[in-house]
C-alpha cells in the first residue's frame, strides 16, 4: 500500500514539473494543477493511510483516523483552486494582449 | 483575552469587503474609506506597539480553542514592530495612489486592503499552516496589484510571478503535510516542545522539512539562485505598488527569523542547518544586486535592485540568529523599508514630470522642483548607501558590528563596504542625468511636460522622507526596542508558557 502510494504521488509530480516546465501557459497551468493533485494527496496521507476508520470518535467503531490533515487539505484545495483560476485569467487576457500562448508572451525582456 | 491582536488583520479585511460591496461608489468615497481604514489602522499599530513593549507574549486563541490544538495569534514585539511598519507603508501608498494610479483599473483599494490584511496575519499568526493561508492571501492580491493598469509587459511579469508562487506554496504544502505527519504539531512555539523529542528515525525527514520551508521563505526574500524574478516583477508594477511589494521580501526575512529563532533552533540536528550555506548566498544576493544597479538603465529598476541588496544584508543576521545580529537586522529592515519605499514614490513623482522619458536614465526635460524633489533624493540617496550620518549609516554599523566575530565577518564586511560605494557611485551617475543634464538637443519635444499636481503622491513623499530623519534621531530607543525584541524572541520557553501553557499536561499519542 505505502509503495504504491508514494509511487503514484511521484509520478504525479514529476508529471506536474515536467509539464510546467514546458514552454506554452497552458500546459504550465495542467502541470501545476497536477502538482497541487500531488501535494495534496501527500497532506491526505500525513494523517496515515487506513481503511474504515472514521475521523470522529464514534462508538463501535475499531478505531480513528486524525481529522486534522482532513481539514488541511479542504483549505489547500481550496486556495489552490482559487490560485489556478486566477493563473487561467491572466493566461487568457496575456494571450488576447499578446497573441501567443508562449510562456514569455514573444517577448525578449 | 484582550482582541487586540486580531485587530490588525480585522480593520483592513472589513474595510475591503466593505469597498467590494460598495464598488459602484465615487473614486473619491473609495479613496476616503481606504485612507481612513488605513489611518485608524496605523492607531492600532502603535496601540500594538506600546502594548507590546511590556513584553509579554499576547495570546488570541482563535474561537477559544486551546494551542495547540486550535490556532494562535501572538503579538510580541517582533510582530508589533513589523505590523507599525506596514501600516504606515500603507498609509503612504494608498496616499501616494490617490494620485491617479488607483483608477487605472479596477478595485484598487480594494485588492490594497486584502494585501495589508494578509501582510499583518503573516506578521501575527502563531501556527505554520496559518502563515500559508495568509501568504496565500497576501499573495493572491499582490497578483492582482501587479497587474494593475495593465499593459503586456505587466501580463508578462505576472504570469511568471503567479506561476513561481504557486510552484512555492506547492513546497509549502509539502513542507507543511510532512511536518505534520512527522511532528504532529503545527504551533510554533509546540515546536520547542517536539523537535528535541523526534526519534532518530525521523530525523532526516525533518531536515527536509526544515530546508523545504527555508527554500519557500527564501524564495519571497528573493536570495540568489532564486531571487531573480524580484527585479522584473517590481518595475513592472506601478511605482506605488512596487513601493508596497518592498515590504513583500520581508515577509520571508520574517518568516524565516520567526520559525528559526522559535522553532528550529530548539533542537541541535535542525539549528545549524542555515549556518553554513546561507551567509554565503546572503553575500551573493548583495554582490548580483550591485550587478544590477551597475547595470540598471531605469530608475525603478536601481531601486529594485537596491531592495535585493536590502534582502541579502537582512539575511546575513538570520543566518547568525545572534541577539546582536537579530537587533541589527531589525533595525535595518524598519530604516531599509522606509527608505527603499520612499525611494519608488520619489522616483513615481519624477518619472511623471519626465514625461515620455518616464524613469529611464536618459536625457530628458527639465525636472521642476530641483531643490525639493533634488533634496528628496539626496536624503534618500545617503540613507539608502549607508553614509553617516543618516539612519542608512547607523544600521549599517549595527550590522556589521553583529558580524564581526563570525566566521564570514570579513567577507561581509567587504561585501557590505564594497556595495555601499557602488550604490553611491550609481546614485550619483543616475543624479547627474536627471537633474543635471536637462534639456539636451533632440529632447524639446518633452520640455513642454508641466508639473502634474499629485497632492496625494506629495503627502505620501513627505510623510516617508520625515520618517527617516525621525529615524536617525530616535535610533536609540528604536534600537533599544529592537534590542529587547531580539532578547525576546531568543527565550523560547516564554513563547511556549505563553501559548501552550505547561506542555507536560498535553497528552500525546505516539504516531504509527
Amino acid at each position: 500500500m505505502e509503495l504504491l502510494v508514494s509511487l503514484g504521488l511521484g509520478i504525479l509530480a514529476a508529471g506536474g514539473i515536467f509539464l510546467i516546465l514546458r514552454p506554452t501557459t497552458f500546459s504550465v497551468v495542467l502541470g501545476l494543477t497536477l502538482l497541487s493533485y500531488a501535494v495534496n494527496a501527500l497532506i491526505f496521507f500525513g494523517g496515515r493511510l487506513g481503511a474504515s476508520s472514521p475521523p470522529l470518535a464514534l462508538a463501535g467503531a475499531s478505531g480513528q483516523t486524525d481529522p486534522l490533515p482532513q481539514a488541511l487539505v479542504l483549505t489547500a484545495i481550496v486556495i489552490g483552486f482559487g490560485m489556478t483560476a486566477y493563473l487561467m485569467a491572466l493566461a487568457l487576457k496575456a494571450k488576447g494582449e499578446s497573441g501567443t500562448d508562449h510562456v514569455d508572451l514573444g517577448g525578449d525582456q | 483575552m484582550s482582541h487586540l491582536p486580531i485587530l490588525p488583520i480585522l480593520l483592513p479585511l472589513v474595510a475591503a469587503i466593505l469597498l467590494l460591496v460598495t464598488s459602484g461608489m465615487e473614486t473619491a468615497a473609495k479613496r476616503a474609506v481606504s485612507l481612513a481604514a488605513f489611518g485608524l489602522l496605523a492607531i492600532v499599530a502603535v496601540v500594538c506597539l506600546v502594548t507590546a513593549a511590556d513584553g509579554t507574549v499576547r495570546v488570541y486563541r482563535l474561537g477559544d480553542w486551546p494551542a495547540p490544538y486550535g490556532i494562535v495569534l501572538m503579538l510580541d514585539r517582533l510582530s508589533a514592530i513589523m505590523v507599525a511598519l506596514t501600516s504606515g507603508l500603507a498609509v503612504a501608498v494608498c496616499m501616494a495612489a490617490t494620485s491617479g494610479t488607483d483608477t487605472q483599473g479596477k478595485q484598487f483599494h480594494a485588492f490594497l486592503q486584502f494585501q495589508i490584511a494578509g501582510l499583518n496575519g503573516a506578521f501575527l499568526t502563531g501556527d505554520l499552516f496559518n502563515l500559508f493561508v495568509f501568504f496565500e492571501i497576501l499573495l493572491l492580491a499582490s497578483y492582482a496589484l501587479l497587474v494593475h493598469g495593465g499593459g503586456l509587459a505587466r501580463a508578462r511579469a505576472g504570469v511568471s510571478y503567479v506561476v513561481l508562487n504557486l510552484c512555492g506554496s506547492a513546497l509549502f504544502l509539502v513542507a507543511l503535510g510532512l511536518l505534520y505527519g512527522t511532528l504532529g504539531t503545527l504551533n510554533m512555539a509546540d515546536l520547542v516542545v517536539v523537535l528535541p523529542q523526534v526519534a532518530e528515525a525521523d530525523k532526516a525527514l525533518v531536515k527536509v522539512v526544515v530546508t523545504l520551508l527555508a527554500v519557500v521563505f527564501l524564495l519571497k526574500a528573493a536570495l540568489l539562485p532564486i531571487g531573480f524574478w524580484l527585479p522584473h516583477v517590481y518595475t513592472a508594477a506601478t511605482l506605488p505598488v512596487a513601493s508596497l511589494f518592498v515590504i513583500m521580501t520581508k515577509v520571508g526575512i520574517y518568516a524565516l527569523l520567526r520559525v528559526s529563532a522559535i522553532g528550529f533552533a530548539a533542537a541541535p540536528f535542525t539549528a545549524d542547518l542555515l549556518q553554513p550555506w546561507l551567509p554565503w548566498l546572503a553575500l551573493g544576493t548583495i554582490l548580483i544586486g550591485c550587478v544590477g544597479v551597475l547595470a540598471a538603465k531605469r530608475l525603478g529598476m536601481i531601486v529594485a535592485n537596491l531592495v535585493l541588496i536590502s534582502g541579502g544584508t537582512l539575511l546575513l543576521g538570520v543566518a547568525e540568529l545572534s541577539a546582536a545580529s537579530i537587533s541589527a537586522l531589525i533595525f535595518y529592515m524598519v530604516q531599509s523599508t522606509v527608505v527603499t519605499g520612499a525611494l519608488f514614490l520619489l522616483v513615481d513623482a519624477l518619472a511623471r514630470q519626465r514625461g515620455e522619458v518616464g524613469d529611464a536614465l536618459e536625457d530628458g526635460p527639465k525636472v521642476a522642483g530641483m531643490l525639493t524633489l533634488g533634496g528628496a533624493y539626496l536624503l534618500l540617496a545617503i540613507a539608502v548607501s549607508g553614509a553617516p550620518p543618516l539612519t542608512g549609516f547607523l544600521g549599517k554599523l549595527m550590522v556589521l558590528q553583529s558580524l564581526r566575530e563570525t566566521e564570514t565577518g570579513t567577507a561581509a564586511w567587504f561585501v557590505l563596504l564594497l556595495s555601499g560605494l557602488i550604490v553611491v557611485l550609481v546614485l550619483a551617475r543616475a543624479a547627474s542625468v536627471v537633474f543635471w543634464e536637462p534639456g539636451s538637443p533632440g529632447t524639446e519635444k518633452h520640455a513642454t511636460v508641466t508639473l502634474v499636481a499629485a497632492p496625494g503622491l506629495s503627502w505620501a513623499l513627505i510623510l516617508m522622507l520625515a520618517a527617516v530623519p525621525v529615524l536617525t534621531v530616535a535610533a536609540s530607543p528604536v534600537s533599544a526596542y529592537a534590542r529587547a525584541t531580539a532578547d525576546q524572541l531568543l527565550s523560547r520557553d516564554a513563547y511556549v508558557a505563553a501559548v501552550i501553557g505547561d506542555p507536560s499536561a498535553i497528552k500525546r499519542e505516539r504516531r504509527p
